[in-house]
């Protein structure tokens, strides 16, 4: 890996050397990087105990929790997840991505705090309110149920705190640019990062026009329809996940730079990729009102194929360039041999790699495929509403975006924090346990889901029901492995959780770095750099000659996508199958 | 001199604007031409297919819906199930259910083989209408009245789960709905034609 600083080795003051990537780290910007991170960490400990709580009342032998508090810790798993884990740590990302990335200084150190402080204050008072029974109206908190006022002011509050936040990585931006601490273009990691960014400006403008009318509505001042909520509520719902998605191909060219040395295949590629996300990705609000009464068929087709599918063209793009580029990497560094032997030797010990692979593997195989097929017009008929719906976005979102976010963490603890990662060995299995669980949990949700089983349910045997419904006895068998997968998964959450307390409030120093000397809590990817040989470019030009053929400098990579497309492709029309089993519906 | 190799974490040589090995073309090609099938089976379905939520779709309010039902349970009632009246619409027919915490208003009986056009709509909150075991799924949404045509394909005992968290008491929500062999040729809307 090439290192582009401005002058490395003496840091400007009120800087520090990166030791691993031998950049300027500001120190101001390091404080924001931490305090974002843990109060992440701190909500994902909180979601993933409502979790383990979740599973074990969803398996129904066990029924843990009674019906009032299974849906208030429904509502509290999905805020503290999907909004304050995943946006509390894409906002570190942006800072890092803002100013350590680019030797760079954070110009407006005060806002930042503020900001932050404002992010702070709604998260804790969103979590008061439901704690507390105020706001029993889980995530989506769909007009007219309704809430207490004080939660979707704390939403507001959070959600402009966030938006303070994008505005200073825009003019971290700007300045960085105008002070020339970095030469020619950003780096791709930053353009998706950019990227990121931009979408939740898209995102957070959605928040601000459903939830501000909302609490309007709350107070009384003025009426919200319903389909109208959902729509406009679902541009902040749908679309902050796509800011996941960029945060998170971001992060894989980061993980794949740090840990294997992967190379950008071609700038052109991906950059347009990610231009694809900001051009389409919002339109996925529809993905959710595909059965709706309010929208007819036309808007329907073209809002969830993010017209004509040009956001998923941009996915299956990364989903190529991304492993492409980790291969090229290894066969640049010597590892050419064969078809899968760059695979075979990578570092699978390192828990940013393992951590790295999984989220691309389960996001693109699980997530990706059900996630396009769930949301085609039709196809949603059988789809809407069941558990298949969580059993996609959990293989997207957990299995893909906080799994990527896990592996990045491998990396920041030493680079940020300055401490070796604790309970090394413990980190090492970590990516495993987590990413098993979650491919267990989300494939038998689905498998469930397919026959009918309704999500966010408190009891499917329908005990105090009107008439009695008889599910399939398969379901119940179905459901007790969605709650081992889900108590494995949570268990390498905690596993996550407790690397990452030790390591930050009670971590050994990090100490001097010997190149090339393997110490136990610190990534291979920092004590071995995998640097390319200074024949880097030779070696590339004759990886992409013509000897090579039409399958490139990256043939191992060219089989696993047309596996993935196979894949893709059966599952696409046995869905289609299945539908066309059920009663016509015109 | 920095080489032109790179990665994602470094700045791009000066020029970046590159063409593209073949390898790379070939997967975007056949991307994009995926992503182009992937849309042509939702208007292909729509001409082609039998299942398709696009439905009469129109404004109503939760008053004049209920008036609706209860017209329909008056004229074709049919009998009850625990207090809920069961109603036997005529083939073909405009078909009402209203969807209320926590209940489906009223018990529906329909014929095989049978077109009738069911209208959704729900008096409070949002509701999901989820057609157990067929696993049929629609949103139910207050002041939005969803006029689908459907038709039985199969005789049995049918039964609508809400699936759209609606309040506390939202997993007791659950209705009925019976499909009977009709009576052939008369029962049919398309008569002779089948």
């Amino acid at each position: 890996m090439t290192v582009s600083t401005v002058d490395a080795g003496a840091s400007r003051t009120g800087f520090r050397t990166c030791p691993a990537t031998g950049r300027q780290i500001h120190l101001g910007a390091a404080q924001l990087i931490k305090a974002h991170a843990v109060a992440s960490v701190v909500a994902l400990l909180v979601g993933a105990i409502a979790a383990v709580l979740l599973v074990l009342t969803r398996w129904q032998a066990v029924h843990l929790l009674p019906a009032l508090w299974y849906y208030r810790i429904l509502g509290v798993h999905g805020m503290s997840m999907l909004i304050f884990f995943i946006i509390f740590f894409e906002m570190a990302v942006l800072f890092f991505a803002g100013t350590v990335l680019l030797n760079a200084r954070n110009c407006a150190p005060k806002t930042s705090w503020l900001a932050f402080g404002l992010m702070l204050s709604g998260a804790l008072l969103v979590e008061f309110m439901m704690w507390g029974g105020y706001a029993d109206v889980l995530f989506t908190s769909y007009v007219p149920l309704r809430a207490h006022p004080l939660f979707y002011l704390g939403v507001i509050l959070f959600a402009v705190g966030a938006l303070v936040t994008v505005g200073i990585f825009f003019a971290n931006l700007v300045v960085a640019k105008r002070e020339r601490t970095y030469r020619g273009s950003l780096p791709l990691v930053v353009y998706g990062a950019l990227t990121a960014a931009i979408i939740a400006v898209i995102t957070l403008v959605h928040g601000a026009a459903i939830y501000i009318p909302t609490f309007l509505w709350s107070l009384g001042y003025m009426n919200v329809d319903p389909q109208v909520y959902r729509m406009i509520w679902w541009g902040l719902g749908h679309s902050s996940q796509q800011i996941n998605v960029a945060a998170m191909v971001a992060i894989w060219y980061m993980l794949g730079a740090l840990t294997i040395g992967a190379v950008v295949l071609n700038e052109k590629i991906s950059r347009s990729a990610f231009v694809l996300y900001v051009l389409f990705i919002s339109m996925a609000s529809a993905h959710h009102l595909l059965v709706d009464p309010g929208m007819g068929p036309a808007w329907k087709i073209v809002n969830t194929s993010y017209f004509m599918y040009m956001a998923v063209l941009a996915s299956m793009i990364h989903g190529f360039t991304v492993p492409a580029g980790m291969e090229l990497g290894m066969r640049l560094r010597g590892f050419t041999s064969g078809m899968f032997d760059w695979l075979r030797r990578a570092p699978w010990r390192d828990p940013g790699f393992s951590s790295l692979v999984f989220s691309v593997v389960v996001f693109g195989f699980v997530g990706g495929i059900t996630g396009v097929t769930i949301g085609t017009e039709q196809i949603n008929i059988i789809v809407h509403n069941t558990l298949r719906v969580p059993g996609h976005f959990h293989a997207t979102v957990v299995s893909g975006t906080a799994m990527a976010f896990m592996g990045a963490t491998y990396y920041l603890i030493p680079i940020v924090f300055q401490r070796k990662v604790a309970f090394w060995k413990m980190a090492r299995m970590q990516p495993y346990v987590f990413a098993l669980g979650m491919l267990i949990f989300t494939m038998s949700m689905t498998f469930a889901g397919s026959f009918g089983v309704p999500r966010r349910h408190w009891d499917i045997t329908f005990a105090q029901a009107q008439f009695d419904v008889q599910f399939n006895p398969v379901v119940d068998l179905v459901l007790a492995v969605v709650a081992l997968g889900g108590l494995l998964a949570a268990t390498g959450a905690f596993m996550f959780l407790a690397i990452t307390v030790k390591s930050v409030f009670f971590g050994e120093p990090l100490g001097e770095i010997v190149r090339g000397r393997e110490v136990p809590g610190i990534p291979a990817g920092i004590t071995n750099p995998p640097a390319h040989a200074a024949d880097v470019d030779a070696r590339n030009a004759a990886l992409h000659g013509p000897r090579v053929g039409w399958m490139g400098p990256a043939p191992g990579t060219i089989a696993l996508v047309f596996i993935f497309l196979g894949a893709f492709i059966v599952y696409f029309f046995v869905n289609w199958k299945i539908l066309s089993f059920v009663w016509r519906i015109g | 001199m920095q080489p032109e190799t790179h990665t994602g974490l470094d700045s791009p040589p000066e020029l970046w604007w590159k063409p593209a090995h073949k390898s790379e073309k070939v997967w975007v090609a056949i991307a994009f031409a995926w992503c182009m099938v992937l849309f042509a089976m939702m208007p292909l379905w729509h001409w082609k297919g039998g299942q398709n939520p696009s439905g009469i779709r129109s404004r109503t309010n939760p008053q004049a819906y209920m008036a609706r039902v209860m017209e329909m349970i008056q004229e074709h009632q049919s009998g009850d199930d625990r207090g809920m009246p069961i109603v036997s619409p005529p083939p073909g027919s405009h078909v009402y259910l209203a969807a209320a915490a926590y209940q489906w208003v009223p018990i529906l009986k329909l014929q095989k083989d049978v077109e009738y056009i069911l209208h959704l709509s729900a008096l409070d909150v949002n509701h999901g209408f989820s057609l157990y075991p067929i696993n049929v799924n629609f949103q139910v949404v207050p002041g939005y009245d969803y006029g689908l045509r459907v038709t039985p394909n199969a005789a049995g005992d049918f039964r609508i789960v809400c699936n759209e968290f609606c309040g506390i008491g939202h997993h007791t929500m659950v209705g009925r709905v019976i499909v009977e062999e009709g009576a052939p040729v008369v029962a049919s809307v398309e008569g002779g034609r089948r």
